[in-house]
């Protein structure tokens, strides 16, 4: 009589937990910022299409690194969440508390059921106040976990470099112009080199509390972002946060990528992309 | 309402329909999902009366009466029945108040989670064949009574020209040249708008030609409420051109509405039209 392999709970969790950080950590890294209007949200994407920014309601906007196929899923699940309570309800009465709770508890059960794969993706939830104080993010993990972020956060990738250097550089009450080239400058950091991230590769957008219309989620249009970052590849550094002696524009080769520049990695699965590849159309649904 | 995981209907892939994903979640919201007992049902609740809309180079106007009636009676006297569907197009409503609000609601909810999910816009086609669907949904209820005919208006972004959409009670849509008219008024805003509408007006020029239909529909449709010149109630105006739904200022309505009174003053059946 054949016995099963006995493998502890601590175990089993541990498994499931490193493999979903480590399908995370094959992408690229997200950084999320708030300004003194709003919040902005920037991210590595070679995709015009496959966005990993995406608005769910008036003032909530879902942002996630990891599998497309998988946080794409709950990206639709959120705006079926909030649609059918804003219907139900009232428009002001969906809250970016309640969709991350339902994010939570979804992931929460998914890591914890022993059936299916956990998924690997982090996410954040974040939803634009009247004023700033009331300016929220949540971010969730693979196995449902929800931290309340503020100022700046980063996640998915080497997200250590990023987070030092916006812990250095961070001040509140930023304008948009500002935050984006922080965050991109913040983006750009690696483990000991740093480089210029080409601003046709950057997927910026942004919840605006001062937009007239109640939908307050907006993409920053790809001219917008070459006149922020300056020429279209080299972020200008920002005025007063540059403390650090070694500058915050190294000269890495513009936007030709550097054999020493990690490949970018393709959308549907995180993998590293190899290059040349087509994009891939997202699944249908 | 729902658990605390997100079901199996939240996270299934194929439907970027809110109305079919609520017919499946919750479909004690639709507005179609409600029985009624037998018989007619038309004195239970306010009908709203006339809508009128007219295409100009540019872009199109809708304009609605504010009176909502329920026999005689009238049940209010500053109801809005012209509603933005979404950034390109608006709905005016006639026929059962609240059911039609409830629908336009949805229909709003519905191009927004299209869009959402899609990441673009309906067409304008697609836009009226979605609110097609709605109403066919609504036929047991408009058999009873509580029928809701909306007038569809927008911008086609593609074409570069505003587009009218009628519909009748069985969903049946039908595009209109320059200019349609829908309630219990609406034969004789009609009958206005032939007379008043040229193709080449300018904006002011066609929101005066549609308040001067709402003013005759008024003065022949007891169901229909004109410019309500004690309480300074005025019709509700939106006009969408390629920048999008705006909902015309009331002052701007007051001023366009004072001209057309006054001149109603010397001559109380409106502009006179040349005899060829």
């Amino acid at each position: 009589m054949s016995m099963p392999f006995y493998v502890s709970p601590e175990q089993l969790m541990k498994d499931r937990a490193d493999f979903a950080r480590k399908g995370i950590a094959r992408g690229r890294s997200l950084v999320v910022v708030q300004y003194a209007d709003g919040i902005v949200f920037v991210s590595e994407n070679l995709s015009q299409a496959l966005h990993k920014v995406s608005e769910i309601y008036d003032r909530i906007a879902f942002a996630a690194v990891g599998r497309y196929n998988e946080f794409e899923n709950l990206r639709i699940a959120g705006v079926r969440l909030a649609d059918m309570r804003g219907y139900a309800y009232d428009r002001r009465d969906v809250t970016g508390r309640g969709l991350a709770n339902a994010y939570a508890q979804t992931l929460g059960t998914i890591f914890s059921s022993g059936g299916e794969k956990p998924y690997e993706v982090e996410i954040f939830v974040a939803e634009v106040g009247e004023r700033p104080e009331d300016d929220q993010v949540y971010r969730l993990t693979y196995d449902g976990q929800v931290a309340d972020e503020h100022g700046f956060a980063v996640m998915g990738g080497a997200a250590e470099p990023p987070t030092t250097y916006l812990r250095e550089h961070y001040r509140a009450g930023m304008d948009l112009e500002d935050a984006i080239r922080l965050a991109t400058q913040a983006l750009g950091r690696g483990e000991g080199e740093s480089r210029t991230i080409p601003s046709g590769n950057l997927e910026v957008a942004v919840l605006d509390r001062t937009r007239s219309r109640e939908r307050k989620f907006r993409r920053v249009t790809a001219t917008e972002l070459g006149r922020v970052l300056g020429n279209g590849d080299s972020p200008a550094p920002v005025p007063g946060t540059s403390t650090d002696p070694s500058g915050s524009h190294d000269p890495v080769a513009g936007a030709d990528t550097g054999s020493d520049v990690p490949t970018p990695e393709e959308p549907l699965t995180g993998e590293p992309d190899r290059p040349g590849d087509p994009p891939v159309a997202p699944p249908i649904s | 309402m729902h658990d605390a995981r997100l079901g199996p209907a939240f996270l299934a892939t194929g439907s970027s329909s809110f109305a079919d994903f609520l017919s499946q979640q919750a479909p004690e919201l639709l507005p179609s999902r409600r029985a009624l007992p037998e018989g007619d049902a038309a004195g239970l609740a306010p009908h709203g009366t006339t809508i009128v809309a007219a295409t100009y180079p540019g872009g199109v106007v809708m304009a609605g009466d504010r009176r909502a009636t329920m026999g005689n009676i009238i049940a209010q006297r500053d109801i809005e029945k012209v509603f933005p569907a979404d950034e390109f197009s608006c709905v005016g409503i006639a026929g059962t108040a609240g059911i039609a609000v409830e629908m336009v609601r949805l229909f709003a909810t519905e191009l927004e989670h299209y869009e959402k999910i899609e990441g673009t816009t309906l067409s304008m086609d697609g836009k009226a064949n979605r609110l097609a669907a709605l109403i066919r949904a609504n036929l047991g209820l408009a058999m009873q009574g509580l029928a809701v005919v909306p007038l569809f208006a927008g911008y086609d972004l593609t074409t570069s020209q505003g587009r009218i959409f009628s519909y009748d009670v069985t969903g049946g849509r039908y595009e209109e040249t320059a200019f349609h008219s829908v309630g219990s008024g609406s034969l004789f805003a009609r009958g206005s708008l032939k007379k008043l509408y040229r193709d080449d007006l300018d904006v002011d020029g066609c929101v005066t030609a549609v308040v001067q239909a709402l003013y005759d529909a008024a003065d022949d449709d007891s169901a229909t409420g004109g410019p309500d010149m004690t309480r300074r109630i005025f019709p509700v105006v939106g006009v969408i051109t390629e920048a999008g739904y705006r909902r015309m200022p009331d002052s701007e309505v007051a001023g366009i509405a004072d001209r057309v009174i006054a001149a109603r003053m010397d001559r109380p059946d409106g502009p006179a039209a040349s005899l060829t």
